[in-house]
């Protein structure tokens, strides 16, 4: 009898023991960020972003029942170790799906990988030679840049400018709004007088923007990310330049402003609608869900919220909802769910996948800003 | 053709002195010890991010920017105490490396501790920029230019006027004869990484309101001030001062008249012509070979 | 006299290789597989790094200029050019060694912290072509699209046989090492080291040998490059910057000076050290470099320089004991 009683003990243990194991056993993600290095400043909000939703997603009740988990690789900003990393997610966590790399070049050299293990990859960089032409386990979340010139390119048309300069960081970001700059300026009507560009680490760009200033244009478009484009903000009210300046969505950031102090004042630039989600108007449909993400993320971390965080966010929450579309997290499943996205409300914008079309993004997803007084204004135009 | 060289030459002196300044830094401790030393940068990036550290814990600028400066000389001290001291005998090349060690110490140290965001130090006496001859100038590459001559003078003063410093010469023309006579070589050392910290700060704070700091503005800087010296004749502080001025200048130039995108590329490969044509620098003694 | 030391090279080199064979057998997924390519790629380049600074005595601070031309050449050959991989493999091994081959008369000249800073100056110079040439190289934003490698029908399309192949070419460049360091030509390169006018009093000719070890580890290097670029299919400029070249020295420094067993250890430390050390999250640059600044401190002649004192001093321990 009381042999008996300790094996029903024994059993109920084994059960007890037995059953969360079950339970417990997670949907796997992955995740390849620049955590540190020069592109730290995106894969730094991108991994805050992405522990806090999916510590969100497993407080009410996981995917599919089971629990979210999401492992975050730090690549470093380096292509080897993005490579690196993302044969340790495929081969050794076996995850599901792969959220990142953050930068272009990192997504580039790592989708061949992804596609050869059938699994899919949402990177949060911008460039368009991940989705075109189309990989079929290769999506973004970051919008192209060509929808951000299209946005500065309307604008300066409106204002009447003939002629335009750029001025561009020489790193990958740069190098492709460069391209797409090179590209739209002149198809678009404009004359580009002056072609400049600077290195990611210069402390100095008189040289460039007095270089500039000596080819008269009406309007100069910088592209680049901190600290550089507050260099130049900061050289051009030094040299008494009163060209109107565009800089690009990559500075649509507080730290910007805080950077360039005065010399930020009058700019114009590109951003997605977290920038400035506390000032869209009431009626606009994504207003709730922005300002809930802002404040989530400025609670937690004490840090202002950023476009790049978004990008975490959609990925992550783009890959969670292909999982229970499909009802699976098989990679081929999440895979063929993703491409059927349709109207999904992310931080970026709306999105709508579709078999040819793996960026998801229409030209809403920038609007218009000016900085004033340190702060952003909506330019309506 | 000329037009914007008054503004090129004003952005390449003010870019050339601190280039200078961080050379001078690689100079004190090339002539005490032989080491080129590839935490130099870092001592620079220390000086900027210190400053905004104190100026955040509300200390006055000038007050932050000193305390920053010194702080980064009690670094450089306790670098050579604790790595380059005990390395005693040991291959010069051996000490590089354990200067690119304490170099990605620093970096991640000051990662860890100030984050990786870019910050700005406000300015010592306003921005308004001065138009003089065609050009803009900002008040703060008047500060830059008069801190580099400042510290030149002192350090002049400071090698010809002062017993110690003609033990750290002394240690620098002939370290067994110097010990020889009484001079404690290694107290040199440990002095010279001291001084070369509060340069290369100085360099970082006075240069952080015009160009912005970072946790990783380091290797590019110290790259350049070790060209700098190189370019100048590696061991004279005056040479690694004018070394920086004409690197500086070629780059804004180079941007200006041949490419920007190529503006690092030209001032390098005229260094090389440069050495190829004198193989000790601008102001190198030729045949000397400390090495 | 000769016959036995070759020899005893080839059962050396033999006995690596082996290991090397056997090493994916042992590891429990393919990621491992990954790192090991990679470490051995660098271990090639280490080698050869050596040759030229612990045999012959002169630093070069630019030896990723070579790695990257070796993979941008390959790279551009067989996809813009349309080009063969075979033909592709040697223009970019070629075109490395031209290039060392023409700078080694002026470069090789200047001495020290100067011969530092023109090798320096000139990777620079060419990682800012890698990143400015956008026509040609790509830009920042890297070269895609590269075929995977295939010789002689045979594909190397899995990381199983790229890291055969890459074992195989390893160990034959350590063959070739551990062989010329005995030759005459190794002993003239180790008296330059010592003393140019005592080797040139000898009769030996500085210049050309200086020149042919330069020439021969800007190969090596770029060898290593074009083998990186068939095995990522994706090469971009921050791969060869300056960074690297310093790591190649840590790297040769950190093994072993003069020791072509130091290279190899000391680049497959390198690159699996930061990889284990993912563990540390945040703090991991931290134990990096401690880890490197200790490692010089305490084994001054490199890591395989403190195995071998260990290793003796066991011995002794062991002879002690059995007395």
């Amino acid at each position: 009898m009381r042999l008996h009683a300790f094996f029903c003990a024994l059993a109920a243990l084994f059960a007890l023991s037995a059953s969360p194991a079950q339970a417990a056993d997670p949907v796997r993600l992955g995740a390849v960020l620049s955590v540190t290095g020069p592109a730290s400043f995106l894969g730094e909000p991108e991994k805050n972003t992405i522990q806090m939703e999916v510590d969100k997603i497993n407080a009410a009740g996981g995917v599919l029942g089971r629990p979210l988990e999401v492992v975050i690789l730090d690549d470093e900003t380096g292509v080897n170790k993005a490579v690196l990393a993302t044969d340790r997610l495929l081969k050794k966590e076996r995850v599901s799906a792969i959220l990142g790399p953050t930068t272009s070049g990192n997504s580039l050299a790592v989708m061949g990988k992804a596609a050869a293990a059938k699994v899919p990859l949402i990177s949060c960089s911008a460039a368009e030679k991940i989705t075109k032409p189309v990989n079929p386990y290769s999506f973004k979340v970051a919008p192209s840049d060509r929808l951000a010139v299209a946005r500065i390119l309307a604008h300066a048309k409106k204002q009447g400018y003939k002629k335009l300069a750029i001025l561009t960081v020489s790193d990958g970001f740069g190098q492709a709004g460069r391209e797409v700059l090179k590209e739209l300026v002149p198809a678009d009507g404009f004359e580009l007088v002056a072609d400049e560009v600077f290195g990611p680490k210069d402390t100095d760009m008189t040289a460039q923007l007095t270089k500039i200033a000596g080819a008269s244009p009406d309007a100069i478009i910088c592209w680049g990310t901190n600290p550089g484009p507050a260099v130049v903000a900061k050289n051009r009210v030094q040299l008494g330049i009163k060209t109107p300046l565009y800089m690009s969505h990559g500075v649509a950031s507080k730290k910007f402003i805080e950077l360039a102090g005065e010399a930020a004042e009058g700019i114009l630039l590109p951003a997605g609608k977290i920038t400035v989600a506390e000032k869209l108007p009431d009626a606009d449909p994504e207003k709730a869900q922005l300002v809930a993400y802002a404040k989530a993320y400025e609670e937690k971390y004490h840090a202002p919220v950023s476009t790049f965080g978004g990008h975490g966010y959609d990925s992550l929450h783009l890959a969670v909802k292909a999982i229970e579309a499909a009802g699976s997290d098989k990679p081929q499943a999440i895979r063929d769910a993703l491409e059927k996205t349709k109207n999904f409300p992310g931080i970026g914008g709306i999105f709508t996948y579709s078999p040819t079309d793996h960026a998801g993004l229409g030209p809403d997803a920038f609007i218009m800003l000016r900085i004033e007084k340190g702060d952003w204004v909506i330019v309506g135009d | 053709m000329l037009a914007g060289a008054p503004q090129y030459l004003v952005s390449g002196l003010t870019q050339g002195a601190a280039y200078g300044l961080i050379g001078l830094g690689f100079t004190m401790i090339f002539n005490t010890t032989g080491i080129i030393n590839f935490a130099q940068g870092e001592f620079v990036m220390l000086g900027g991010m210190l400053s905004v550290a104190f100026l955040g814990l509300g200390l006055p600028l000038p007050v932050a920017v000193l305390a920053a400066c010194l702080a980064t000389a009690v670094v450089g001290a306790l670098m050579e105490r604790l790595t380059i001291r005990p390395l005693a005998g040991a291959p010069a090349i051996n000490a590089v490396i354990i200067t690119i060690g304490v170099s990605i110490l620093l970096r991640g140290g000051a990662m860890l501790a100030f984050g990786k965001d870019t910050v700005a130090l406000p300015a010592f006496s306003g921005v308004k920029p001065i138009l003089a001859l065609g050009a803009a100038i900002q008040p703060q590459s008047l500060w830059v230019l008069a801190v580099t001559l400042a510290l030149l003078a002192a350090l002049k003063l400071y090698f010809s006027a002062t017993i110690q410093g003609k033990a750290m010469l002394a240690c620098a023309c002939q370290k067994k004869a110097a010990s020889l006579v009484g001079i404690s070589v290694a107290r040199m050392a440990l002095l010279s990484f001291g001084i070369s910290g509060l340069i290369g700060a100085a360099a970082g704070a006075i240069l952080a309101p015009i160009t912005m700091t970072a946790y990783d503005v380091g290797m590019m800087l110290g790259l350049k001030g070790f060209a700098a010296c190189i370019l100048g004749g590696l061991g004279s502080p005056f040479g690694a001062a004018a070394g920086g001025l004409v690197l500086g200048v070629l780059e804004a130039f180079g941007a200006g008249y041949v490419s920007s995108g190529y503006k690092d590329a030209f001032a390098f490969i005229v260094l090389l012509l440069l050495l190829f044509v004198k193989p000790s620098g601008l102001f190198g003694k030729a045949g000397v070979d400390r090495v | 006299m000769k016959r036995p030391l070759l020899g005893r090279a080839i059962v050396q080199a033999g006995l690596f290789l082996a290991l090397l064979l056997a090493v994916p057998y042992v590891l429990p997924n393919d990621y491992y597989l990954s790192i090991c390519i990679l470490g051995c790629l660098s271990a090639i380049i280490a080698v050869g790094l050596n040759l030229l600074m612990g045999y012959a005595g002169q630093i070069s601070l630019g030896h990723a200029a070579f790695y990257g031309i070796g993979a941008y050449v390959t790279a551009i050959c067989t996809t813009r050019l349309g080009l063969p991989i075979p033909v592709g493999m040697a223009a970019g091994v070629g075109l490395s060694m031209v290039v060392a081959w023409v700078m080694a008369e002026p470069i090789l000249k200047l001495k020290g912290h100067y011969l530092a800073m023109a090798t320096l100056g000139f990777g620079i110079i060419v990682a800012i072509v890698f990143n400015e040439a956008v026509d040609v190289t790509g830009g920042p934003s890297g070269f895609v699209g590269i075929p995977r490698l295939s010789l002689g029908g045979f594909a190397f399309d899995s990381d199983r046989s790229y890291y055969n192949l890459v074992a195989v070419v390893l160990s034959l460049v350590v063959l070739a090492s551990l062989n010329l360091m005995r030759s005459r030509t190794g002993r003239a390169l180790r008296a330059l080291h010592v003393s140019e006018k005592a080797a040139a009093s000898l009769g030996i000719d500085i210049a050309a040998h200086k020149r042919f070890v330069f020439v021969l580890s800007a190969g090596l290097a770029g060898l290593a490059g074009v083998l990186y670029a068939h095995y990522l299919s994706f090469v971009a400029p921050a791969s060869f910057g300056f960074g690297f070249s310093v790591q190649l020295v840590v790297m040769v420094v950190l093994g072993g000076m003069a020791n072509v067993w130091g290279s190899v250890v000391g680049a497959l430390f390198l690159t699996a050290l930061p990889e284990a050390l993912r563990e540390f999250e945040d703090i991991d640059i931290l134990v990096y470099g401690a880890i490197l600044v200790l490692t010089i401190m305490y084994l001054p002649d490199g890591l395989t320089g403190g195995l071998g004192r260990l290793f003796r001093k066991l011995r002794r321990v062991g002879k002690g004991a059995a007395r």
